[in-house]
Parts: C-alpha cells; sequence; structure tokens
C-alpha cells in the first residue's frame, strides 16, 4: 500500500511513460548506415530515465519496448526494488529474445514498421489506472523514441490512441531517431500538444533528450521548445494514395476518392441516383 | 420499442412501490440504502472509494452489447436539431435549480461530445416559448458557437409548441444535402401541446421527410411524443433525475444505425486545407477580421478560414482534415466485446496470466485467488474490469491485438 505523504504530489511531478523502439532490423539498418548503434542508444535513455528519477523523488518512470512482433513493459520504477533504470536491461533481454521467437517470416523486404500503436495503447491503460488511484496522481505524459517508419496498417489504431490521449489530456512527446521524420508522431505531438523533435545529430542523444524532454509539464510554459512545424494534414486518397487537396467522400464509409466513382470500391455503396438530387440541394443552401 | 415499453412498465411499478412506502423518493435514498454502512476507511483513516465496480462493471457490459450488435451500418454525417423546450413548465424546480439550468448544463455536454464524436456532423438549436418555435443557432459544426448563443438566450415564458417547432425544423432540414441523416433531438419540460393545427399531420410529413425525431421528457410520458418517436423511428424516454437525464442525452451522441432508405449514399466533395503560412496577414472570411498566422487556405478559392472542419462562406466547398475523419473511423471498426473469463477457467489459475495485459494492475485478489477479469476473443489476453471499460469507451483499440503482428490475420482468416 502507498503510504499518505506520497500522495502529496505537487504539480511538478511526473510519470514518464517511455516507449522505446527494438525494431531489430531498424537497429541493423542503423548500424549500417550510421554509427549510431543500439546499445548507444540504450546508454543515452538510461542515462536520461536516470536524471529523471533524479529530479524529484516521487518521479516515476516506465518503460515500454515496442517490437517488431510484441510489446510489453520492460521496466516500472514504482515496482522496482532498485530505483534504476538500469535494471530494465535484463528484462529488456528476455523481451528482445521472446520477440525473435515469434517471428514467423523468415526474411522481411526493408526495415518493416514496430508495434508503435500496441505499446502506444498499453501507455494509456496504464495512465488510465494512475488517473483511477485517486484525485492526487503524478502528471502522465508520454515520450516515443521512435525510429521505424510508420506502419500504413497501424494508421486507426495510432489515431484512435491519439484522440483517446487528447481527451484525458496526456501529451504525447516524440524523439524520431531514425533518418526519416514520421507523420504518425508529427500528428500525435501536434494534436495531443506534445513536443515533437528529430534530433539533428544523433549522438548527441542525451544533450537533447535532457534539454527538450526532461521539465515537467508545469515547467514547460516558461521554456523555448522547439515549435511545432507545420503538419501536414491533408489526405491521400484510397484509389492511388496520392496526396489530395479536395477529394471525394464516401458518405457511408468515409473513405477518400480522388475522382468520382459510381461505387465504393470499400463498402460497395453505389453512388448513381444520389447525383441527380444533389445539385439542386446544394443550390438550395446558398 | 418493446424496450422502452419495459422502461416505462418498471417505472410504473417503481411509482407503486414508492407510494406504498409512504415516503418521497429522496427520504427513500438515506432511509432505505443505508448509504453510510458502506463507507469505508484505509489503514490511515482516510475514507475509501465504495467499492460498487463490479455494479457499474454490469451496467456497461448491458450498454456494450445492445450498441456493438454486429456490423450495423451508421450514420456517420448527422443533421441535428435540437429543439429545446424553454416554456413555462421549464421554469419548474424540481430539478435543481430549474429544469431550464438542467437542461441548458446537459445540451452543453451533449454539445462537445457530440462534435468529439461527429466531427463532420452539424448542429443546429431551436427553442420552444410564447407558442412559437425560434431557430437559435442555424445548422454549424463549431460547439462554441452553440454553446454561446445557447447561454446568452436563457428565460422560460409562454406554453410550448410540439407542431412549430417540428414544422420549423422540417422546413429547415428539407434543405440539407441526401447523403445526410436527418435527426431531432426534443428536450420537452411541459405535459401538454399548444398547436395551431393538426399536429398528427406534422407528424407524417416528418415520416415523409425522413426525419427521425427522438424525445427526452422531463415531466411525465405524454401520448403524443411517444406517438412521434414510433411514427419517425426514434426513441422516447422520461427522465428520472439529472443523472438519468445525463446518460439519456449522451445516449445521442454516438451515431445511430442508419436506416438505408433514409440516406443516399454518394460522394461527398470535401476540402483538405493546408495551414497557412507563419506571418503572413491576411483577413479572414469568417470573422472578418485581419490575422497574422495560423489558420487554412480554401483550396478551391483560396479564402481565409480560422478553423475545421467547416464549409467555406465563399464557395460552400466542406473543408476538413484528415484527423477529422480518423476521429469517426472507429464507428465503422468497433472492437469485439470481451468475454468473461468463466470460473472454471479461473479454477487452474497457474496458468493465468497474474497482470492485467493493459495497465499491469495485478488481476489476483487479496489471497491471491483470480479476480473477476475479462478476455479479448481474438488476442486472448486478459484484463482487469477498469481496462475493459476504459478500452470499449475510449481507445477503441485492443491493446492485445494491436501488440501482435499477426493477430490481424489470425481474426481474417478465422472469418
Amino acid at each position: 500500500m502507498t503510504p499518505v505523504s506520497s500522495k502529496l504530489y505537487a504539480d511538478d511531478v511526473s510519470l514518464l511513460m517511455v516507449l522505446i523502439d527494438t525494431n531489430p532490423y531498424f537497429w541493423s539498418s542503423m548500424n549500417n548506415n550510421t554509427s549510431f548503434t543500439f546499445s548507444k542508444f540504450l546508454s543515452h535513455v538510461l542515462a536520461f530515465l536516470n536524471s529523471i528519477l533524479l529530479l524529484n523523488q516521487m518521479n516515476q518512470v516506465v518503460v515500454i519496448a515496442s517490437g517488431y512482433n510484441s510489446c510489453d513493459y520492460v521496466f516500472d520504477s514504482s515496482t522496482s526494488s532498485m530505483q534504476r533504470a538500469e535494471c530494465l536491461l535484463e528484462k529488456l533481454e528476455d523481451f528482445v529474445d521472446k520477440d525473435e521467437s515469434l517471428s514467423r517470416e523468415e526474411s522481411v523486404d526493408g526495415v518493416g514498421f514496430s508495434l508503435l500503436s500496441g505499446s502506444l495503447s498499453m501507455a494509456l491503460c496504464y495512465i488510465q489506472r494512475v488517473f483511477r488511484s485517486g484525485p492526487l496522481h503524478p502528471q502522465p505524459r508520454i515520450l516515443c523514441l521512435h525510429g521505424s517508419p510508420d506502419g500504413p496498417g497501424q494508421y486507426v489504431a495510432v489515431m484512435n490512441s491519439i484522440f483517446s490521449a487528447q481527451r484525458s489530456m496526456v501529451p504525447i512527446d516524440s524523439c524520431a531517431i531514425g533518418s526519416q521524420h514520421s507523420a504518425f508522431l508529427q500528428q500525435a505531438s501536434y494534436i495531443t500538444g506534445g513536443v515533437y523533435l528529430k534530433p539533428q545529430v544523433s549522438d548527441g542523444l542525451f544533450q537533447y533528450l535532457s534539454t527538450v524532454f526532461a521539465t515537467d509539464l508545469h515547467s514547460r510554459g516558461f521554456l523555448q521548445l522547439p515549435r511545432p512545424v507545420g503538419v501536414d494534414f491533408r489526405a491521400s486518397c484510397f484509389c492511388h494514395k496520392n496526396t489530395i487537396d479536395m477529394g471525394y467522400i464516401c458518405s457511408v464509409c468515409l473513405s477518400i476518392f480522388c475522382k468520382h466513382h459510381k461505387k465504393c470500391s470499400t463498402c460497395g455503396s453505389n453512388f448513381g441516383e444520389a447525383r441527380k438530387q444533389d445539385p439542386s440541394a446544394s443550390d438550395q443552401r446558398r | 420499442m418493446n424496450n422502452e415499453e419495459k422502461r416505462f412498465n418498471q417505472e410504473e411499478e417503481d411509482e407503486e412501490e414508492e407510494s406504498g412506502r409512504g415516503r418521497e423518493a429522496w427520504e427513500r435514498t438515506y432511509a432505505d440504502e443505508r448509504s453510510w454502512e458502506s463507507l469505508q476507511e484505509d489503514e490511515s483513516g482516510l475514507l475509501r472509494p465504495i467499492d460498487n465496480k463490479s455494479l457499474s462493471h454490469a451496467q456497461y457490459r448491458r450498454r456494450l452489447r445492445t450498441a456493438t450488435a454486429a456490423r450495423i451500418q451508421k450514420g456517420l454525417i448527422r443533421y441535428l436539431y435540437i429543439i429545446i423546450d424553454f416554456s413555462r413548465a421549464a421554469a419548474e424546480m424540481d430539478y435543481k435549480p430549474s429544469r431550464m439550468v438542467v437542461v441548458a448544463r446537459q445540451v452543453e455536454a451533449f454539445i462537445r461530445e457530440f462534435f468529439d464524436q461527429n466531427p463532420l456532423s452539424q448542429i443546429g438549436l431551436v427553442i420552444l416559448k410564447d407558442g412559437v418555435a425560434h431557430c437559435l443557432t442555424d445548422l454549424g459544426g463549431s460547439p462554441e458557437a452553440h454553446i454561446k448563443a445557447l447561454m446568452g438566450k436563457l428565460g422560460t415564458s409562454g406554453d410550448a409548441s410540439l407542431q412549430n417547432g417540428l414544422d420549423l425544423v422540417r422546413d429547415l432540414l428539407n434543405q440539407i444535402p441526401s447523403y445526410g441523416h436527418r435527426e431531432v433531438l426534443i428536450l420537452y419540460s411541459a405535459l401538454s401541446t399548444c398547436d395551431p393545427g393538426d399536429i398528427l399531420e406534422t407528424i407524417q410529413k416528418c415520416k415523409v421527410s425522413k426525419i427521425r425525431c427522438s424525445v427526452i421528457g422531463l415531466s411525465a410520458e405524454l401520448y403524443i411524443c411517444k406517438h412521434l418517436c414510433q411514427e419517425t423511428g426514434g426513441m422516447y424516454f422520461v427522465a428520472l433525475d439529472e443523472p438519468h437525464l445525463k446518460e439519456l442525452v449522451l445516449e445521442h451522441a454516438p451515431p445511430p444505425p442508419a436506416i438505408a432508405e433514409f440516406a443516399v449514399a454518394n460522394l461527398i466533395k470535401m476540402g483538405f486545407p493546408q495551414r497557412a503560412a507563419e506571418g503572413v496577414i491576411s483577413i479572414c472570411s469568417c470573422h472578418k477580421e485581419a490575422k497574422v498566422c495560423g489558420g487554412y487556405t480554401c483550396p478551391r478559392c483560396k479564402a481565409r478560414i480560422c478553423e475545421l472542419p467547416t464549409e467555406c462562406c465563399i464557395c460552400g466547398l466542406t473543408l476538413v482534415s484528415s484527423p477529422h475523419l480518423a476521429r469517426s473511423y472507429h464507428h465503422l471498426f468497433p472492437i469485439r466485446p470481451f468475454d468473461d473469463v468463466s470460473p472454471l477457467v479461473l479454477k487452474d489459475f497457474h496458468k493465468l496470466p497474474k497482470n492485467c495485459f493493459g495497465c499491469q494492475l495485478s488481476l489476483l485478489n487479496p489471497g491471491n485467488f483470480p479476480g473477476p477479469q475479462v478476455a479479448c476473443p481474438n488476442c486472448k489476453q486478459h484484463f482487469c474490469l477498469d481496462c475493459d471499460i476504459y478500452i470499449h469507451e475510449s481507445l477503441h483499440n485492443c491493446p492485445g491485438c494491436e501488440s501482435l503482428r499477426n493477430a490481424k490475420t489470425i481474426s481474417d482468416m478465422e472469418q
């Protein structure tokens, strides 16, 4: 049972949910192209996590690994006996082994994506549990340390998580450690009011983390943090995957098309008859 | 309709019970339930919240079962008029401080929830007062504009006229495009309606115009309201008290099942405007004010717009951004309800996971026996009851299925 004193949180006590990308294909590509390896990445992150724990003794850190085939919790500072982030190494190793054993495919074309939607969903469930624990709880936020490219199949799930985080006022900070920008994370941070950052020099990751992501939400108001970049909210059509300015939306299933079709390819609705009525209806409106 | 009738019968029974005991409802809550006895203290002497988790979970499961019956087509693009009765009857003080204030508060909450769930839909407000119906706001997509207009017009007088309200709304809804779902939600305080003509004719006209009318009564059941809802396919409920009213109002926020002939499937032309460049000064077309930064540019006529979603005031193009569409996708791909884990399975609890997959809360009761838990039919992961509610009501993702790469293909093969 938690003692009473630890319930009396000030507004600068944070719960930091860190999602780390352990996609092995991504890290091997990083290994080939740059000198920034997974072990270097981990040493930066561990130093960062320890500094968060030292900033305030009531700060809490939870680490979730988003792997290629599964996601799991690897560290929780409230339950582990030692308040040091090095404890996560052992569980992380187990996780990576398990993740590898779940692999079914022999070879993967390209880098593949890691399961961001799963780890985001888990982090949000954990945060809801903290919210339920009583009126006084640490201020939660999510930090995604993500490098793999976005998985198109995860779009709906990631967006669902983003909207749920927005509803419960949990900011999603994101740090893109790969070579490309991540459209998912840009939207996540923009919609939830978090910070999106793509470090210029990956070897200086610790500095970026500690200057941008270490401060609690209250102190953020006094800092000059990276401004949100212009997020492109244009949609891409389902038929050609082109980014479009204007398009047609199916009124039944909200599929996006760039040209007028007779039949919706997603839900099979026919659009024939409606067209005759439509111009008159829109004329009346004006 | 069957459900409703049951509900009404139940209410009648409740009333009989009440009168038999000769106590007022507010006395009964204290005298019969003895709520003070269920208070518990924790070890430091603070009051612990009363544990009615399993009860509320059962309620939630009932709601979920009715809501996610298979894959029903939903009407995602809704044009809803809220008719609020601000006649003399709304000044009654059986709801505290008055019916009017309570209704206004619930409508405010409803408008916010509605736009959160239906970003592509529009709402308009109509007020019944002095025997006539005023259109307070036209159909629009901005919650703040509606709430501001409503809060500026509080005040009750005269009689309510259901027919005038329906006639006005029908005229307004006849103008909307054919793919939209026309709906009316009436919050009715009065026990009578003061009409200039034959209301039954108006009801038939509403039926012909395919308007789904729902009524929430604040006083007692009225035949004419029930008839209206039955004819037009809406829902009629009478609120018992404020929490019940809130529940009834919010039931209208998720999109209702679409009735195929009510709205014609169509392709809607929409624009996806880009954010205007930083530091550019231009005059916005919606407020006619000069703005320095922010805002969007209509892709067709290049007019400046302050916020999305909206309709371009110059060329009439519907303007949205891709997250607005994404917000509605969970209505189309609902996650399956989780199954209760049967006591038989719970017996060999050594094989079961010890923690909730979502939040890592221990699933064991004191004494190391497994507590109540649910499992996803797809990925077979176990969850605690709180996560179950959160996952279905807010998150709309199963963390178990999302953290398995091959989960989706497995379920597809089963189907």
